[in-house]
């Protein structure tokens, strides 16, 4: 399988497949560390770091753990969240504004006119209010299943089915 | 195992957002393993998620930007270059440095020059006076010469008397204006104490009457003076006498005499 080998030269150090996995997943890598900070100039700063990370740290990844997406995703939202921890972020931005991935994405003008983007901007404005919080917290956000569950006061299942039934519409709008 | 019900359950979808336990995320992986249909469903839900995720990028930098960071790290060993010599830096900063001592050559240069322009305009200051003072000179000159020539002058030389033989005087007189010109350029300067005293005479009877001391003779540049005469008179003498004057002329010290040619 080709995303398979691809990590496996990555993991070898091999600059070219690890050019390729940027392509693949920079733009989302940029898009989930802006949401959490909302500075183009920090998240351009902190994608750059997260692909570092992956560079150096390659040999940590295992396929057996997840998927590479979902491993690079996850060092991502921790060094966002990093980030806002920060003293420095913290002065910077006091009133951080409290946008949802889904107000930056109905806001941007900037998407490229591909079918993609018109459709995501389609779904978002399309998606209803629990499908919006579900998808920040647990993509966005990195909330587990039993945080998010606490956090919009649903239970376990419910998270789990309605964020199926949510990612199911996204699919059908971009696949 | 029922593959749509476990699809249904929506645990592939926790799958990839990645917060699975590990042991739960170890037994998913050996089931994609085994069901192409469930791998096929991950990799549908994860190209989803990257293709909305990377919607919620306001823009996103190519991988040049990191390319540049890699290849700064990999060299490991960055080798020491001979320091160039910065010539533009040097030209730059001796260029400047030529500039501000130029600078300063030409505020000095116009230090000097305003204080020779200052010198300049003293000196020039002190000219005019002096072209002053020589044109008030020539108009006073102007004005004896002017003097001397008019037509109703009477000259009358005084001759020195007796031991003063060597002593000489001229008076200027204008009838027109009762006055007389004294010119005393032929007499000594008056001793200490002394005076020279200046009389009209009337010869029959021999009458003096003073005209006047000349208390100024020894300061005086060009020795002409000017007094009051309403007298008849018939002859100029001037007497040397002691301070402040005398009634009657001492004959003794009679320096020089003159009678006044009524003829002419």
């Amino acid at each position: 399988m080709e995303l398979e080998l691809l990590v496996k030269q990555f993991q070898d150090k091999n600059h070219v497949a690890f050019e390729k996995l940027y392509g693949m997943y920079h733009k989302s890598i940029h898009g989930v560390v802006y949401n959490i900070v909302k500075d183009t100039a920090i998240a351009d700063e902190l994608m750059q770091d997260v692909f570092i990370k992956a560079w150096h740290k390659a040999d940590t990844y295992s396929s057996k753990k997840g998927r590479f997406f979902t491993w690079i995703l996850n060092i991502a939202r921790n060094a966002a969240i990093d980030k806002t921890r920060s003293k420095a972020f913290k002065q910077s931005r006091k009133n951080l504004n409290t946008d949802y991935f889904v107000d930056i994405i109905a806001s941007h003008d900037n998407l490229d006119n591909s079918t993609d983007a018109i459709g995501i901007k389609t779904f978002v404005t399309q998606l209803g209010e629990k499908c919006k919080a579900v998808i920040e917290l647990l993509y966005f956000k990195g909330f587990t299943q039993k945080e998010a569950s606490e956090e919009l006061q649903m239970p376990l299942g419910t998270i789990k089915t309605r964020n199926r039934n949510c990612i199911q519409q996204l699919r059908d709008m971009v696949l | 195992m029922d593959i749509n019900a476990y699809i249904e359950s929506g645990i592939l979808e926790l799958y990839v957002a990645g917060k699975l336990p590990e042991t739960e995320n170890e037994e998913i992986y050996q089931r994609l393993k085994q069901h192409p249909e469930l791998l096929q469903e991950v990799e549908a839900i994860e190209s989803a998620v990257v293709k909305l995720t990377a919607a919620a990028s306001p823009r996103a930098k190519g991988y040049a930007s990191i390319k540049a960071r890699l290849n700064a790290e990999d060299s490991k060993v960055v080798e020491l270059q001979p320091r160039k010599t910065n010539w533009i830096s040097y030209t730059g900063w001796a260029a400047s440095i030529l500039l501000a001592a130029g600078l300063v050559w030409t505020l000095n240069q116009n230090s000097d020059l305003e204080q020779e322009l200052q010198t300049a305009d003293i000196e020039n200051q002190y000219l005019e006076t002096q072209i002053e003072d020589a044109r008030t000179d020539l108009a006073a000159t102007k004005n004896l010469l002017d003097v001397i020539r008019d037509r109703e002058i009477i000259a009358v030389p005084l001759g020195g008397q007796g031991e003063f033989a060597t002593s000489f005087a001229k008076v200027y007189w204008n009838k027109a204006n009762n006055t007389i010109y004294l010119d005393g350029e032929g007499l000594p300067s008056a001793p200490e104490g002394k005076v020279w005293q200046v009389w009209s005479l009337t010869l029959n009877p021999l009458t003096p009457t003073s005209l006047g001391t000349i208390d100024d003779f020894n300061t005086d540049d060009n020795k002409i003076f000017t007094i009051a005469n309403t007298n008849e008179s018939q002859a100029f003498g001037i007497t040397l006498e002691p301070e402040g004057g005398s009634v009657s002329p001492t004959m003794e010290q009679l320096y020089t005499l003159g009678v006044v040619n009524t003829e002419s």
